[in-house]
């Protein structure tokens, strides 16, 4: 029983891993350049969604404020204060969670952060609270936005602890994706100039041809055919 | 309005080229990029000055950006903060020094070696990949060192690849630098991940705090993905096989700017994680010194071996780099206030001689067309300032007494007889003399060819290289002899910074 | 001519709500969900979408390729440009408070992100067309018909 516990309790570590290891093969193992872009892409989604798995909190929901939300007295004497007193909260209230889940060896434990207790979530979800001050009243705002949310709002109003799901890793994953997003726009375009230099985007081709260059020899006489005998003959010309 | 004054001086070197660079793509081709960029470097390189001197006078300097600093009790502060001790300032003005030079050095070479239409993009990415760098090295968050870290990377992807004018195989170094420098950097981003879940926190100096005491598999196996990640940008040895096509392909300039710059600064990643970040009480940490022994070694050797029987220069300059990064991690691996000294020393020292040797490069590529060694023969009457540049600096790589590589060497020699480790003292001190005599190999043979090889009979007389890149090379070899007599700026700085940073390892000293 | 008639009709009918779209996300995106990063993507997904429908040069003269290096510099001007404008305010980089010091309800920090959020937008949307316009302009070595 603690087998399938211990797989099952942290089944979004397998998917990660799992990802991660197929990327991280096809970058390895595909001597097909856009394949292997592919494979970083596979490879950094892995890693977006474990990010995203560590910040989700079970029942919280997205880190938008809902419910009575008051502006407390400290509210508007320059945030340097004003934050002041939440930010107790969200350290502790991150750090302390996660302590509680990983005080002792991570793999031993019987839940992940995916499980986190309650109390916890409550005090993230006071801290997320602090980051996203906002003006006016949540009430006003869950009406002049989206209704999905009033339910929700409606359980905050009536005193009711509203859970949510920790908003850095999202925040830090954003930035990652765009990261991504730039790293592959770099990388086909290089191998679209690769195509256009060299004629193929195949790595044994591309290594071939580059051998050929450089010592005027193929790299592969044996072998023989389609652009390698075109070297060769090129070759015994010179 | 208020001019900002000192208070804001930490946030300058970041945002003065990150405002600079948008403008830079805007101007026409030419000379105007060119002088928009030297003259950000200038400006960049006073303000990191500045900063050094006010950490060496005041110490470590904190700046929380968009003011969420710690409140009022509380020592972890909300926001990102950028934070600068010795160590950082070091890098720091190590970067916009060398980036100062170079720039100004670029403007034939780059002329020459890209398309004239391009320019503008070409110092528009120069500037980003410059404030990268020196992003990656102010700050003291650690997402933000992955930001900043990719920032210089996608950067100088599209940097290497303008190579392609001159020799179609850029492309090809710089997809293999892509991959690589991104595995490494999604290493570094799952690390970063498992410690923010060990923690809660992304603040380094926070980080320490909340780690200490802790060490169970979660942090370690945080730990491992940093340091395998860094090490992939790094080029520690078994991890390096992107980086001799990449500096041999790419633009001269870039070879320079990126020899001189890029590896140093994963190097003050490394220090920064694994003594202020993880510290001594990390048991796991002696796992990873006694490996960085291992490797470094196996690197100086390895690389320099490979070095030796290399056709094209730029290359075989490029094995060195990998060679001397072997040093820096084997002073780090002492584990001792003397061994990071001389590693920071190192770093330092290698900058100048590697940006010395492939600006000279540069100017043979300039005015002969390419750096295999053919290029070289003779080279001391067809351009006798360039070649003899060439073998100062080149002394200066093997450790010649009156240059500075010989500081570097006496400096982790003394360190390594003072340190126990795996592998006995005597035996270290042994293995950087015989890697030395590897270099003195390498670099005896271009010496050769340049003094004792007659000129090709069909050479075409060349000229000497313009007077602005010949300046330019000729301050950075100055510089290699400078800095032998002038030990204590560097040693000073280098030994107080690497005191700072295992201050904070061992639990004392000035976290918050 | 006819041929995409279907196809046509429909990216024009979505063109306009998809700009709506990307704008309510911008400008919502203190409040809510979004920002500038999604508004942008958002943004140059509608112009692909017409470029997909009627042909890249098309899309060339709604938003000339010439206009997009511009936008990228304004965009991440504005950006930097926010912080800068806080640095010479006398605080710390992108300390937005400063910029409405008087408020109560941090006012500040609302005009702030507005404007960081509107840099980074124009900035994402305007690289995205332009990386689109660079990969789907380049002379195909193998022409449709070739397949």
């Amino acid at each position: 029983m603690d087998i399938i516990e211990f797989i099952v309790g942290r089944y979004n570590y397998w998917i990660f891993i799992t990802l991660m290891m197929m990327g991280l093969y096809i970058v390895i193992s595909r001597g097909n350049l856009v394949k292997t872009i592919v494979g970083l892409n596979l490879f950094q989604t892995s890693v977006f969604i474990f990010y995203i798995s560590i910040g989700k909190i079970v029942g919280g929901t997205a880190p938008i404020i809902v419910g009575n939300y008051k502006a407390d007295d400290s509210y508007g004497d320059g945030h340097g204060d004003g934050y002041g007193a939440d930010a107790t909260v969200t350290d502790h209230g991150n750090s302390g969670a996660s302590e509680n889940l990983h005080d002792t060896d991570g793999l031993d434990l019987p839940s992940n952060s995916l499980s986190a207790d309650v109390p916890a979530g409550g005090e993230v979800s006071a801290a997320s609270g602090s980051l996203h001050q906002m003006p006016e009243t949540a009430a006003d705002m869950a009406s002049g936005t989206d209704a999905a949310y009033a339910s929700v709002a409606d359980a905050a109003a009536q005193g009711a602890e509203v859970i949510y799901t920790n908003p850095l890793p999202h925040v830090l994953i954003l930035t990652a994706i765009v990261v991504g997003v730039a790293t592959t726009a770099v990388g086909l375009a290089l191998a679209v100039r690769i195509r256009e230099a060299y004629g193929t985007i195949e790595e044994d081709e591309l290594e071939a041809e580059d051998h050929f260059a450089e010592f005027g020899v193929p790299l592969h006489p044996e072998q023989g055919q389609g652009r390698g005998q075109g070297s060769q003959t090129q070759g015994g010309a010179a | 309005m208020a001019i900002p004054g000192l208070e804001q001086l930490p946030v300058l070197p970041v945002v003065i080229p990150l405002v600079a660079a948008p403008l830079t793509l805007l101007m026409k081709p030419g000379r105007a990029p060119w002088a928009w960029a030297t003259l950000v470097s200038w400006v960049t390189f006073v303000t990191t000055l500045l900063l050094l001197e006010g950490v060496w006078v005041n110490g470590p300097i904190e700046y929380a950006m968009g003011g969420w600093g710690a409140p009022d009790g509380m020592t972890a502060p909300l926001g990102i903060t950028y934070y600068i001790d010795l160590a950082n300032a070091l890098v720091l003005t190590l970067v916009a020094g060398i980036a100062s030079v170079v720039f100004p050095y670029a403007y034939y070479s780059v002329e020459s070696e890209i398309d004239h239409r391009q320019t503008p993009a070409f110092y528009t990415a120069l500037l980003i990949c410059f404030t990268g760098l020196l992003g990656v090295t102010i700050t003291g968050d650690a997402f933000n060192v992955f930001v900043f870290l990719e920032i210089s990377s996608l950067s100088t992807y599209a940097l290497v690849a303008m190579g392609a004018r001159n020799d179609r195989r850029a492309l090809t170094a710089s997809f293999n630098y892509l991959v690589m420098g991104t595995i490494g950097a999604t290493f570094f981003v799952i690390g970063i991940g498992l410690l923010y879940q060990a923690t809660g926190t992304l603040n380094m100096l926070d980080l320490h705090q909340q780690l200490m005491g802790q060490s169970n598999r979660m942090v370690e196996a945080g730990f491992a993905f940093i340091i395998t990640g860094i090490g992939l940008k790094l080029a520690m040895v078994p991890l390096h096989l992107w980086l001799p096509n990449a500096y041999c392909y790419a633009p001269s300039a870039i070879s320079a700017f990126l020899a001189a710059t890029a590896t140093k600064v994963q190097v003050y990643i490394i220090l920064r994680f694994m003594f202020t970040v993880f510290g001594f009480e990390f048991a796991f940490l002696d796992v990873a010194l006694n490996a960085f022994i291992i490797l470094g070694i196996a690197g100086m050797f390895y690389a320099s071996f490979v070095a030796v029987f290399r056709d094209n220069v730029k290359q075989m300059l490029a094995y060195s780099s990998i060679a001397q990064i072997g040093y820096m991690l084997l002073g780090i691996s002492f584990g001792t206030v003397d061994g990071v000294a001389a590693s920071l020393i190192h770093v330092f020292n290698h900058a100048l001689m590697k940006a010395a040797l492939f600006m000279g490069v540069g100017c043979v590529v300039l005015r002969i067309g390419y750096s295999n060694f053919s290029a070289f023969n003779g080279l001391a009457k067809r351009m006798p300032w360039t070649a003899w540049g060439l073998i100062i600096s080149g002394l200066s790589l093997v450790g010649v007494p009156l240059t500075v590589g010989f500081i570097s060497k006496w400096k982790l020699m003394e360190a390594a007889f003072q340190t126990q480790t795996i592998i006995p003292p005597l035996l270290i001190v042994l293995l950087i003399g015989a890697s030395s005599l590897l270099a003195a190999i390498y670099i005896g043979r271009l010496a050769y060819a340049m003094l004792l090889q007659p000129v090709p009979e069909d050479a075409e007389p060349v000229k000497e290289a313009p007077h602005l890149m010949r300046i330019t090379m000729w301050i950075m070899v100055l510089a290699n002899i400078w800095f032998f007599f002038q030990t204590d700026v560097t040693v000073g700085v280098a030994t107080r910074a690497a005191q700072a940073l295992l201050d904070t390892g061992l639990g004392y000293g000035g976290a918050y | 001519m006819m041929a995409h008639l279907i196809l046509r009709v429909t990216i024009k009918l979505l063109f306009a709500p998809i700009i709506i779209f990307a704008l309510y996300v911008q400008f919502h995106g203190d409040y809510g969900p979004g920002g500038g990063f999604q508004a942008g993507v958002i943004f140059a997904a509608a112009f692909v979408l017409h470029a997909l429908g009627f042909g890249i040069d098309e899309t060339k003269k709604v938003l000339p390729p010439k206009v997009l290096p511009w936008l990228m510099v304004i965009g991440v001007l504005f950006y930097a440009g926010t912080g800068v404008a806080t640095l010479l305010l006398g605080e710390n980089f992108l300390d937005y408070d400063i910029l409405q010091p008087d408020s109560h309800h941090h006012a500040g920090q609302h005009i702030g992100i507005i404007l960081v959020e509107l840099g980074v937008g124009i900035a994402v949307a305007s690289t995205m067309l332009t990386i689109f316009y660079h990969f789907a302009g380049r002379e195909p070595e193998i022409r449709d018909e070739d397949w």
